[in-house]
């Protein structure tokens, strides 16, 4: 699609970073997304939730083009992605989209066979050439943001869960992304862990970082997020700010999700 | 009682050690083409390009489930009347012994590379690596840790498989034992001595391996 623009050249809707048109996404006979928008202001915080299988992290996964949707198209900074890793065109490559747009897991996928430091400086580094010194001076300064300063020479089996999140959030920071892509960062985290890497998202918030968030966390969702998504079967059901969704749902099958984390 | 006589064997150590030569020479020769043959097959069967891919696993098939000694004789007597020119019995045994070996090196290759978790080549994606940088800087260097002890094995194997050239009268060490024994009619020395220098090579190869294996077992 084309931006529409106005008369000075401007984008009209200049803060549209991120967007995902008409998203339809299939494995095989399994149709996973069935046509989903959703568009990421700068500086805006959306959460995504729904129940397991809803599609939410193929939906996120969509937005940095680690699924190819089967169609539907995604912008960034107004230009269409292509299916190419380089620019091409008036495309946006797939490579020059991840550089920009952070992706944080849910299992870490850290890079075993290099240390702390390593991981943070290795995007930096190697995808953008950014010299040696100056790569390791900002990994410092983000570890000690994410307090894991000491750590620096550890190898990642050495690490908690707790630990090895926040080295994956400080890698994906490195990158100075101007998206990040968040996916059940805390599921896969003994319960007194989990708070240790939401307080460090919830610094990246109050940053203004631009977040797309899968989470189950609600409380987290509600208090961080500008807006939520509820995602069921692949369709967008509900959609609006906190006050709207989580704290006080009116459609009924956000009702009944909702109400399951409310004990 | 046998009456062991090494003494006769003296005058002939030039030919054990030009035999000795020529099985380094092979099995470092076969090792070096046989990567290269390896990491194409690994690429063909893991390229996703479903033709290219099967003629890599016929490649592999046929190689494997054959006998080296079948396809030695293949090679240096079959072969060259297929194609109506006869081959040098030298560069049929380092093709056959550089195709028997690159693939099981491919197989090697695959199961190291397919060991590393997919979470891996995302995480390297996700912070812009083009796929080639994911491979090289961080599949690559987890898959050789992990494919290094069966590397390693397989190579020893091939110095042994080596042997086998002498029946295409290459002169090898396995060749130059018999040989010897020709002159000397002394089958058990000259057989022995064969045996010793095999595993004066050998014997300290594997101790190297054993060392690196647990060594990168500790770092793990
Ligand atoms: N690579 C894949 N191949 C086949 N099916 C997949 C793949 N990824 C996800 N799915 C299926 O798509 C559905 C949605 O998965 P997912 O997006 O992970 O859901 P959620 O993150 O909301 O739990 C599930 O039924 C899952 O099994
Ligand atoms: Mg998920």
């Amino acid at each position: 699609m084309t931006i529409e623009r106005e008369p000075d050249g401007n984008a009209m809707n200049a803060e549209a970073l991120l967007e995902a048109r008409g998203i339809r996404k299939s494995f095989g006979a399994l149709k996973v997304l069935k046509g989903v928008d959703l568009t990421l202001a700068r500086g805006e915080v959306v959460a995504l939730i729904g129940p397991s299988g809803s599609g939410k992290s193929t939906l996120i996964r969509c937005l940095n083009m680690m699924e190819i949707p089967t169609a539907g198209t995604i912008h960034f900074h107004g230009k269409t992605i292509g299916r190419e890793f380089r620019d091409a065109g008036d495309c946006t490559g797939i490579g020059t989209l991840r550089r920009h747009v952070g992706m944080v897991f849910q299992h870490f996928n850290l890079f075993p066979h290099k240390t702390v430091l390593e991981n943070v400086t290795e995007g930096p580094i190697v995808v953008c050439g950014t010299p040696r010194a100056e790569a390791v001076a900002h990994a410092l300064d983000l570890l000690s943001q994410v307090g894991l300063s000491q750590k620096r020479d550890a190898y990642p089996n050495h690490l908690s869960g707790g630990q090895k999140q926040r080295v994956a959030i400080a890698r994906a920071m490195a990158m100075r992304p101007e998206v990040l892509l968040l996916d059940e960062v805390t599921s896969a985290l003994d319960p007194e862990l989990v708070g240790e890497v939401l307080a460090v998202i919830r610094r990246l918030v109050d940053d203004g970082i631009t977040m797309a968030i899968v989470t189950h966390e609600m409380a987290f969702a509600a208090d961080v997020a500008d807006r939520v998504l509820f995602l069921d079967e692949g369709t967008i059901v509900a959609e609006g700010p906190p006050d709207e969704t989580i704290r006080n749902p009116s459609n009924e099958r956000l009702k009944a999700f909702v109400s399951r984390f409310n004990h | 009682m046998y009456k062991w006589n090494f003494d006769v064997l003296w005058q002939y150590w030039d030919l054990f050690l030009y035999g000795l030569w020529l099985t380094v020479v092979y099995t470092a020769g076969s090792i070096a083409f046989g990567v290269v043959i390896g990491l194409i097959t690994c690429g063909a069967r893991l390229s996703g390009w479903k033709s290219l891919s099967f003629i890599a696993r016929l490649y592999q098939e046929i190689f494997r489930c054959t006998p080296l000694l079948v396809q030695l004789l293949w090679f240096y007597y079959a072969f060259p009347l297929l194609v109506g020119v006869s081959i040098d019995n030298r560069v049929a045994a380092m093709l056959t012994l550089s195709l028997y070996v690159g693939a099981f090196y491919a197989e090697i290759f695959r199961g190291g590379i397919l060991s590393i978790d997919r979470g891996q080549r995302e995480a390297a994606a996700a912070i812009g690596m083009s796929p080639m940088q994911s491979m090289t800087r961080i599949v690559m260097p987890q898959a050789l840790k992990r494919m290094l002890p069966s590397f390693i094995n397989q190579s020893v194997i091939q110095f042994k498989n080596t042997s086998l050239v002498s029946v295409i009268s290459v002169a090898d060490l396995a060749y130059m034992a018999a040989v010897v024994n020709g002159q000397t009619y002394r089958p058990l020395e000259s057989y022995t001595v064969m045996a010793l220098l095999y595993i004066a090579v050998l014997f300290p190869l594997t101790q190297i391996a054993d060392l690196i294996e647990r060594r990168l077992r500790v770092s793990d």
